[in-house]
C-alpha cells in the first residue's frame, strides 16, 4: 500500500502547514547559507566595497590553507584543536566519572557537592573566559597560591609560553593518514566479513591493500605537500585554557553519568552484592560496561565544542596570539578583521566538515536505533 | 550494608571538599578582586581579603554595562518567548502527526543544532545587512530563534511523545482537530517542558558571543557579553571593573541554576540527542 490517499486529511495538511515555516527556516539559514559559504569558498572575493567581484578559482583556498607558507598559522590551529580536543575530552571525563562515582556513595550533602561541581556550566565563556584570565597571570594568581602555605611561587607562563612540545613535521601527515586509513579498512574488512556482508568487507580490504602498498612502495614518501618542513606542535600556552574549559565542562558529564549510574537497577548491584563482588568490582565489570553509550555520545558533545571552540580563546588571550589559534578564531579574524572572505569561508567549510565527519554517523545512528524501538 | 571502612569515607569526602575548593576558586577570585579598590589590587596580595571594602566598583560596573544588559534583556526575552511557542507546536507535529519523511526532516533539523556557526557567519551577516537588521536586537532576535530552532524541537519533541497517543485519538474521536487538540490537551500538559527550553534558551542567549560580536559589534545594541570583552580584552586593565562586571553579566543565568537547577540539569541532557 503505498499509493497516496485521497483526500489527505485536512488537520494532517494543517500540522505540516504548522511545520513548514521552520521548515524553510531551517533550510535557508542552515542549508541555504552553509551552501553559499561553500561556494564563497571557491573564490577569491575579498575586501568590503561594494560590487566587489568574485572569481571562481577552484579549490585553490584549500591547497593554500593546507600547504601555503603564509598560511602557517591555520595549520597551527588545526594542531591545536587536536591537542585541545584530547585533553579538554579525557579532562572532562575523568574528572565527570570520579565525581559521578564518589557522589554515589551516600554521601551527605549530596546536592551541595553537585551544584558546586556544575555551576560553572551556567556562566558564558566571556565570563570563565575573564576570570580564569585574571587567575593565569604569570605574576599573581594561580602561580601564588603556593606562597599562601609557605612555599615559593609557581613560575608558569600559562599563556604567554612559547614552549612547544610533541613536534612533528607537517610532511608526515600524509602517512599518518595512511597509517589512520589502513587501520580503519582492516577493522571494517573485519567486521563486515563476520556479519556475513562479503561486498563491504571486500572493498574494504581492497582499499586497506591499497593503502599498504601505497605506503610501503615508497610513493608515500615521494609525495611532496610542500618543499620545506614545517614543524608543528602542542603548544604549551594552551594549558591554561585547557583547565579552564575543564573547569566549565566537567560538571556536565558529571551530570551525564550520574544520571547514568542512577539509572542501573539497585538489585544488579545488589544481586552481585549477594554473590560476593567487591565495590570495585561492580563498578568495573558492572556499572562502567553500562555507561559506555553515555560516553560516547558525551564525546560527541564534548566533541563538537571543543572542535568549534571560539569565545573562551578569544576572550583569554585576545585576537593576536597565534599560538592559541583555533579555526573558529582564526575564521573570525581572516573573514570579519581581514575581510578575506573567501579565505575565511574555507576555513569555516575545513570546520564544518570535520564536525560532520563525527556528527552525521551518529544523527543516522539515533535516527536507526529508534526505527527499531 | 556491607562493613564500612571509616578510612574510605574519610578520603571520599577529602577528595570532594578539595575539588570543591578548587571550583570556587575563580569564584572566591572575582568576588575578592571586585570589592578591591583599584590601588589596592596588587598581583602579590591578590588572594587577600580587600584591606577596606569598595563598593564603587560596582556603580562604576553598572554605568558601564546598564545598557548592555539592558540589550541582553530585550534580547533574551522575546527570543526565548518566541523559539519555545516554535519549539512547541514543531514538537507537536513531529510527535503526535508524523508524517512520510517526517522523521528525516526532523534530523535534517537538528543538524543544524551541530553545525559550527561559522560556516554560516558570513552570509547570515550579508543577509542582515540586506534587509536592514544588521546591527539591530531584532535581527539578532531572529537569528537566535532560528537558530534556537532545532534544540526546542528536540526538547519538545521527545517531551510529547511521553504524552499516550491515546489522549490524542480521544480527541480526534472527539471531533478536536490539530489546534483543539493542542489547546486543550497538550498544552495545558506542557508546562514542565515550556520550563526547560525557557531556561535552556535562557541561558544560551544570555550568554552567546559569536554572533553577538559578529552581528553587532560597534552599534550601541551590543549585548552584555560583547561589552565585557571589550572591557576586559583591553591591554591596561583595572581588574576591580571587569570583575565586578563578570558578577553582573553572570547573575541573572547563576540565579536561574540556582533556583531552577533540576530543569537546567533536563535542558543539559536533552542537548546530547537521547533519541
Amino acid at each position: 500500500m503505498k499509493k497516496i490517499k485521497f483526500p489527505i486529511k485536512r488537520d494532517q495538511l494543517i500540522a505540516f502547514l504548522m511545520l513548514l515555516p521552520s521548515l524553510i527556516l531551517i533550510g535557508l539559514f542552515v542549508y541555504g547559507f552553509i551552501f553559499q559559504t561553500a561556494y564563497s569558498s571557491l573564490t577569491d572575493w575579498e575586501g568590503v566595497a561594494l560590487g566587489v567581484k568574485k572569481n571562481f578559482i577552484g579549490l585553490e583556498n584549500y591547497k593554500n590553507l593546507f600547504t601555503k607558507l603564509l598560511d602557517v598559522r591555520f595549520r597551527q590551529s588545526l594542531v591545536n584543536t587536536l591537542f585541545f580536543t584530547v585533553f579538554f575530552i579525557a579532562g572532562c571525563l575523568s574528572l565527570g566519572l570520579l565525581f559521578a562515582i564518589l557522589l554515589d556513595q551516600r554521601i551527605r550533602y549530596e546536592g551541595v557537592f553537585r551544584l558546586i561541581f556544575l555551576y560553572p556550566m551556567s556562566l558564558s565563556f566571556i565570563v570563565s573566559g575573564t576570570v580564569w584570565r585574571w587567575l593565569l597571570n604569570p605574576k599573581g594568581g594561580i602561580n601564588l597560591l603556593p606562597t599562601l602555605i609557605g612555599l615559593q611561587p609557581l613560575e608558569i607562563k600559562w599563556l604567554t609560553d612559547r614552549t612547544q612540545i610533541w613536534q612533528f613535521d607537517w610532511l608526515i601527515l600524509p602517512k599518518v593518514f595512511g597509517y589512520i586509513l589502513l587501520v580503519v579498512m582492516i577493522l571494517l574488512a573485519f567486521r563486515y566479513f563476520r556479519s556475513g556482508r562479503n561486498w563491504g568487507g571486500g572493498i574494504a580490504a581492497m582499499i586497506g591493500l591499497a593503502t599498504l602498498f601505497w605506503l610501503i612502495s615508497g610513493k608515500a614518501n615521494q609525495l611532496q605537500i610542500m618543499n620545506h618542513t614545517e614543524i608543528h606542535g602542542f603548544n604549551l600556552a594552551l594549558l591554561g585554557i585547557i583547565i579552564a574549559a575543564v573547569w566549565q565542562m566537567s560538571g556536565y558529564m558529571m551530570a551525564m553519568y550520574l544520571a547514568g549510574i542512577r539509572g542501573i537497577p539497585e538489585e544488579l548491584r545488589e544481586a552481585a552484592r549477594v554473590d560476593g563482588a567487591s565495590e570495585v568490582r561492580i563498578y568495573r565489570e558492572i556499572i562502567l560496561p553500562m555507561l559506555k553509550p553515555i560516553t560516547l555520545s558525551a564525546m560527541i558533545v564534548l566533541g563538537h565544542i571543543s572542535l568549534k571552540i571560539f569565545d573562551l580563546i578569544f576572550v583569554m588571550v585576545g585576537p593576536d596570539n597565534a599560538t592559541t589559534d583555533v579555526p573558529g578564531v582564526l575564521m573570525f579574524l581572516t573573514a570579519f578583521r581581514g575581510n578575506q572572505f573567501a579565505k575565511g569561508a574555507a576555513i569555516a567549510m575545513v570546520m564544518l566538515i570535520i564536525v560532520a565527519v563525527i556528527i552525521v554517523p551518529y544523527l543516522v545512528n539515533t535516527l536507526r536505533t529508534e526505527h527499531e524501538l | 550494608m556491607m562493613t564500612k571502612k571509616p578510612i574510605n569515607r574519610f578520603l571520599i569526602y577529602f577528595v570532594l571538599v578539595l575539588f570543591v575548593l578548587i571550583f570556587l576558586t575563580p569564584a572566591y577570585m572575582v568576588v575578592v578582586t571586585s570589592f578591591k579598590s583599584p590601588d589596592q589590587i596588587e598581583l602579590s596580595r591578590v588572594w587577600e581579603l580587600p584591606s577596606s571594602w569598595y563598593f564603587q566598583s560596582y556603580l562604576d560596573a553598572w554605568e558601564t554595562f546598564a545598557p548592555n544588559l539592558k540589550n541582553s534583556a530585550m534580547l533574551v526575552v522575546p527570543a526565548t518567548i518566541l523559539s519555545a511557542i516554535l519549539g512547541s507546536l514543531n514538537g507537536y507535529v513531529l510527535s503526535k502527526w508524523k508524517f512520510r519523511g517526517s522523521n528525516i526532516l526532523f534530523q535534517l533539523m537538528l543538524f543544524g543544532m551541530f553545525i559550527p556557526y561559522q560556516s554560516i557567519l558570513i552570509p547570515l551577516f550579508q543577509f542582515l545587512d540586506r534587509v536592514g537588521l544588521y546591527g539591530t536586537i531584532p535581527g539578532l532576535v531572529m537569528v537566535h530563534v532560528v537558530y534556537g530552532l532545532p534544540i526546542t524541537t528536540l526538547i519538545f519533541r521527545n517531551y510529547y511523545a511521553e504524552v499516550p497517543t491515546e489522549m490524542i485519538e480521544a480527541g480526534k474521536i472527539d471531533g478536536a482537530g490539530f489546534f483543539k487538540i493542542y489547546s486543550k490537551i497538550v498544552f495545558p500538559i506542557s508546562l514542565p517542558g515550556f520550563v526547560v527550553v525557557i531556561i535552556w534558551q535562557f541561558t544560551q542567549i544570555w550568554n552567546e558571543f559569536l554572533f553577538a560580536v559578529t552581528l553587532t559589534s560597534g552599534t550601541g545594541n551590543t549585548p552584555i557579553t560583547v561589552a565585557l570583552q571589550n572591557l576586559a580584552g583591553g591591554r591596561a586593565v583595572q581588574w576591580n571593573l571587569p570583575m565586578a562586571g563578570s558578577i553582573m553579566a553572570a547573575l541573572p543565568t547563576l540565579l536561574v541554576y540556582l533556583f531552577l537547577g533540576r530543569y537546567f540539569i533536563r535542558g543539559l541532557l536533552a542537548g546530547s540527542v537521547k533519541g
